[in-house]
């Protein structure tokens, strides 16, 4: 069931992010099945597919939001869910995630800013109080990132002062703050109004273009994510059911749930 | 009319000396409460069970016993175990430890009551869980907890009446001894229940009131809909 | 424990327990006038009519701010002043019933608030009365909610009857104390007094919290 083609598989390059025979249970139910999914450095890979399929999952599983039932997850060769112990690998305890926790960041569909905060202060808060940065190296990284999703001038606003589309913007300054070298991005369009999606995606496509980030992102946003991916992976009943570039998944896909699913969305316009 | 001006300066003194020891004792057993909240609170949020139980141990027995058998077994009966108390102490202690119990479900619901994204986003940023409790939820619960605990204080309040059964010289205290030795009944205990009223309705409410306006300001909540 | 005397516990266990029952009916008949007085408390902060909605207010305000044992005391030699003579039974029920009441109006206040306009409305345009409306569609569904509160008062009080024992009334904290005083051994009856109520405050209190289910589950408020 597994359609592994690697397009941009480089030789000899291990990926930057593997998931290995994974998978993850609430109670009776299935969410990841055995999934293998390899992510390469610099990838920006979308995941789409119905809701129920673990699509979700997967990047939660990566940020250690989930614990895993079976198989590993490495990030960057080492792995993340557990942890080397003589020749043996164990799962992981909290000071294992909390060391290697740090290469990945999320930003979510609710936003989840701070809200006691200011759209500076959520960017500078983990970096002081995680990465021991001084205040004023955290206010200056804190400054050219809010700068760059166009939002320097707001950046002594409380969440409550901006719009979903600003506080969303802020939300990804306020990961990339942490220098993640991998980036998720869960449905970060899903709850905005229509008008400010825009706005997300341009930060979301800037970032694409002029950073070397390694995104994977679970969207609905399809014209969004033919655009600007790599890779897309459809996911169905907690598997990838077909993964390959966007011209192959969109132009010409060859499962039948792929199909039945694109054209159920793109019926909904 | 006239006579109650009389009996009130007459008396006046002595139901202030009274109110002095009330608001001695609420003070000391309020930050004994307030302390136990918090630590209990957290305690049962634990995972762990050695940390959980006994706190829902605690919270179970002070909630389900009454104050005043609290009251009485600490001052009579923890002496015949070696710890003899001074009726001041045994008073606050006992207020306090009881109203803690009350106070540690109020943290602890308040503290699950902060959304789950908030515990997320945190953790996503690698904070630590103390970083995370203390900058990030604790933060958000307590103006969730405030107005309830205003509530609590004054029950803390109220609570305090009772150490004038084990003869601190409290407001309630002097008002008995005012009434044995006067026999006006509506005046004595009628001044005692209007002090208590004023120091509830005009110095608790207002100030927990003014406490929660200032919290929610610095939450970066400008609608004052506190 | 070093020092506890078991024959002693023994012997003034059946005292312990007969004085139990005063406190059980205590509590009961307090709550059974908490329960319509404030009702009635509640109901008359509905009227619509500003003075009387005023006055009750500032009287449940009143009651609720200040210590049920000063209110206990105050009733019981107000009386004599005036030439009205309490029992320590008479007074305690009213104390604790007027008490009591003030909260559960505050409950019955909340839980009447929540049941949506719009069952007014439906009601007012099937033309009932008053009457009709509160009694068989309003109230039903303001009880549900209302339950954890009310049920919470009801193990409150039980709590608080020992404060009847200062004014002589022959409840469970009365017994003991005088059982003290009789041998000089306080331990003992102190500490089965605390016993004594835990063991019915706890399961009283998981009872409830099955009823509050129960009753939910019943009215189909399945929340």
């Amino acid at each position: 069931m597994n359609t592994n083609t690697h397009p941009l598989e480089l030789a000899g390059k291990a990926p930057l992010v593997r998931f290995q025979n994974v998978t993850k249970r609430y109670g009776s139910l299935t969410v990841l099945d055995n999934l293998d999914l390899d992510i390469n450095a610099n990838e920006m890979v979308s995941i789409i597919g119905p809701s129920g399929s673990g699509k979700t999952t997967v990047l939660r599983m990566l940020m250690t939001l989930e614990t895993i039932d079976e198989g590993v997850i490495y990030v960057g060769g080492e792995p993340l869910t557990h942890m080397v112990q003589g020749d043996k690998l164990v799962r992981a305890n909290e000071k294992h995630l909390r060391k290697v926790r740090g290469n990945v960041g999320m930003c979510f569909q609710h936003f989840h800013l701070f809200p006691h905060m200011t759209a500076l202060e959520n960017c500078i808060e983990a970096p002081i109080h995680v990465l021991g940065m001084k205040r004023a190296e955290a206010e200056e990284r804190a400054l050219d990132l809010l700068d760059m999703v166009g939002l320097a001038d707001k950046k002594d606003e409380h969440p409550s002062r901006l719009s979903g589309g600003q506080q969303q913007r802020v939300a990804i300054a306020r990961a990339l703050a942490m220098r993640p070298k991998v980036m998720l991005l869960d449905e970060v369009t899903s709850a905005l109004d229509p008008e400010v999606i825009g706005e997300v995606l341009n930060v979301i496509r800037k970032l694409n273009d002029e950073h070397d980030l390694t995104m994977l992102m679970v969207t609905h946003q399809m014209g969004f994510a033919k655009e600007i991916s790599d890779r897309v992976c459809f996911f169905s009943e907690g598997k990838i059911a077909e993964q390959g570039t966007s011209e192959q998944i969109f132009g010409d896909p060859q499962n039948l749930r792929t199909q039945q699913f694109l054209n159920a969305v793109l019926d909904a316009g | 009319m006239q006579e109650y001006f009389e009996y009130l300066q007459q008396y006046g003194p002595r139901f202030v000396d009274g109110t002095l020891v009330t608001i001695q004792q609420t003070v000391i057993a309020g930050i004994l409460a307030i302390a136990i909240s918090i630590v209990l609170g957290l305690m049962k949020l634990s995972t762990n069970k050695i940390m959980r139980w006994p706190a829902i141990a605690y919270i179970e027995f002070f909630r389900g016993t009454s104050l005043l058998v609290q009251l009485y077994w600490i001052f009579y009966v923890l002496p015949l175990f070696g710890v003899t108390l001074e009726k001041f102490t045994a008073g606050f202690l006992a207020v306090g430890l009881n109203l803690g119990a009350y106070g540690a479900e109020l943290v602890r619901g308040s503290i699950q009551s902060v959304a789950r994204g908030q515990y997320e986003a945190a953790l996503a940023l690698n904070m630590s869980p103390y970083k995370r409790m203390v900058r990030i939820i604790f933060p958000q619960a307590l103006l969730i907890m405030l107005p309830p605990w205003g509530n609590l204080l004054i029950e803390l309040l109220k609570g305090t009446a009772l150490v004038s059964l084990i003869s601190v010289t409290d407001l309630m205290f002097e008002a008995k001894q005012i009434n044995g030795s006067t026999f006006l009944s509506a005046e004595s205990f009628g001044t005692a229940l209007i002090i208590y009223y004023l120091m509830a309705r005009l110095v608790v409410s207002p100030s927990m009131r003014s406490f929660e306006k200032f919290w929610a300001r610095k939450m970066g909540r400008f609608d004052t809909h506190v | 424990m070093f020092d506890w005397k078991w024959e002693y516990s023994v012997e003034i266990l059946p005292r312990l327990l007969s004085a139990t029952v005063n406190t059980l009916l205590a509590a009961g008949f307090g709550y059974l006038i908490a329960l319509i007085v404030g009702l009635a408390f509640a109901l008359l902060q509905r009227t619509g009519v500003r003075p009387i909605t005023f006055v009750v207010r500032e009287i449940v305000e009143f009651i609720r701010s200040t210590p049920l044992i000063v209110q206990i005391f105050f009733i019981f030699y107000v009386g004599p002043q005036f030439g009205i003579r309490l029992s320590p039974w008479t007074s305690g029920m009213i104390a604790i019933g007027l008490h009591y009441a003030s909260y559960l109006s505050e409950v019955y206040r909340a839980g009447l608030d929540n049941v949506p306009k719009g069952q007014w409305e439906a009601c007012k345009a099937l033309n009932m009365g008053p009457v009709q409306i509160y009694f068989r569609i309003i109230i039903p569904q303001a009880i549900p909610p209302s339950l954890p509160g009310m049920g919470n008062y009801l193990i409150s009080i039980f709590k608080d009857t020992p404060m009847l024992s200062v004014i002589g009334v022959a409840e469970l904290m009365h017994a003991a104390t005088t059982i003290g005083s009789e041998t000089y051994r306080y331990v003992e009856p102190y500490t089965l007094v605390g016993l004594i109520f835990l063991a019915i405050s706890l399961p009283t209190a998981l009872a409830l919290r099955q009823l509050e289910a129960r009753v939910r589950r019943k009215m189909g408020m399945n929340r």
